[in-house]
């Protein structure tokens, strides 16, 4: 195991990593005006580092319901990136695709969920591309597995998967507006350590 | 009056009659719960990871099942409650995606549950009643004047074991 952790990341390489985020959200942005409608436009996505624990606080409280929509990243880069939708994005994303407005989740049909995972699909896949176009690594990106459910739940997953190697995320806190309605989408990047090696490596800003 | 301690994640605590353990939004992770029902006491220790011994010390010993239900018996001990006389009831360990990013993540519900079940097993500490597995997330709440178990889900609703 490497001894490295997201903790003693130098500011510089956070800096790096915020890049990487403000570049993979101005291509969402881009990708999701043009599938909801001209209307939707979004402000500069806030790039943070977030200990994992604190995070549901962030998003509502733990046992807020939310839409989690979880890829998994192989090849060149291995890891895990999650979207975190609240209620009102996931009416605003339905209102706009779909024409319907959603109450609860429970009303959510089988074609409201395939729009919500394409929609996850073209933000994940624009993050991805964010990252492979400045690292020229190969990134190969999952298909969308989805989850409506406690965020403290959902969040147990990534949670998990990292709780060996660090307690801290890369948090990309988007908020959109249209139709008279703000909405914020938050979005969850987390590489493997060998990974997050090879990309700071690749962009000289490697430790050693 | 009744007071309410809050465990976080990794993390684990005790109480006496009448106060209340709550944890929220058990994913992945397992809720341990351990009663002494001659004295009222009570604890809870919210899982991460099944197994500590591939993990370089200092470690969390809250984090893991198999040092979190030693932890939690020890620090029950000093509150009066007898290993011979706990039992346990435990929550949580589901699957929240239905891939959940494969391999050996896929199964960390159920691996959560099965440490969980042979760290009890080998203190000799039955369990009286469970709410593992499946696909949704759980907030429970465990009563030390009762050592009743009150699980609460969005999709399925409450209830008490």
């Amino acid at each position: 195991m490497n001894s490295r952790t997201y903790e003693n990341l130098s500011d510089l390489q956070i800096d790096v990593l915020r890049e990487i985020g403000n570049i993979g959200a101005g291509n969402a942005a881009t990708a999701l005006s043009q599938m909801l409608a001209e209307r939707v436009e979004m402000s500069v996505p806030k790039v943070t580092m977030v200990d994992i624990a604190e995070m549901s606080g962030i998003l509502g409280g733990p046992e807020n319901q939310v839409v989690g929509i979880l890829f998994t990243l192989s090849g060149e880069i291995e890891g895990m990136m999650m979207f975190i939708l609240e209620k009102q994005f996931a009416h605003l994303i339905l209102k706009y695709l779909m024409g319907r407005d959603l109450e609860n989740f429970e009303d959510l049909g089988q074609l409201d969920i395939s729009a919500l995972q394409e929609i996850g699909n073209i933000m994940a896949g624009s993050y991805v591309n964010a990252i492979a176009s400045l690292t020229n690594l190969k990134i190969k990106l999952s298909v969308p597995d989805m989850a409506i459910d406690m965020v403290g739940a959902i969040l147990s997953v990534p949670a998990i998967k990292f709780g060996a190697v660090g307690d801290k995320v890369m948090f990309i806190e988007g908020e959109y507006s249209g139709g008279g309605e703000n909405v914020n989408s938050y979005l969850l990047l987390i590489p493997e350590i060998d990974s997050l090696d090879k990309i700071l490596s690749v962009l000289g800003m490697a430790n050693d | 009056m009744t007071k309410q301690i809050i465990i976080g994640i990794s993390d684990l605590n005790i109480a006496a009659a009448p106060d209340v353990l709550v944890t929220y939004a058990l994913g992945s992770c397992v809720g341990i719960c351990l009663y002494d029902r001659i004295v009222k006491v009570a604890g809870l220790a919210h899982i991460l990871l099944p197994e500590s011994q591939a993990f370089k010390p200092p470690i969390n010993v809250m984090k893991f099942a198999d040092t979190a239900a030693v932890e939690l018996v020890s620090r029950m001990e000093k509150m009066g409650a007898r290993q011979t006389r706990l039992v346990a009831k435990i929550a949580g360990g589901a699957q929240m995606f239905a891939n959940q990013g494969g391999g050996e993540t896929a199964q960390i519900g159920w691996r959560n549950v099965t440490a969980t079940k042979q760290i009890l097993a080998t203190l000799k500490i039955p369990i009286v009643a469970e709410d593992t597995g499946l696909n949704y997330g759980r907030t429970i709440e465990f009563y030390a004047d009762s050592g009743l178990l009150r699980v609460k889900s969005i999709t399925m609703g409450g209830k008490e074991i």
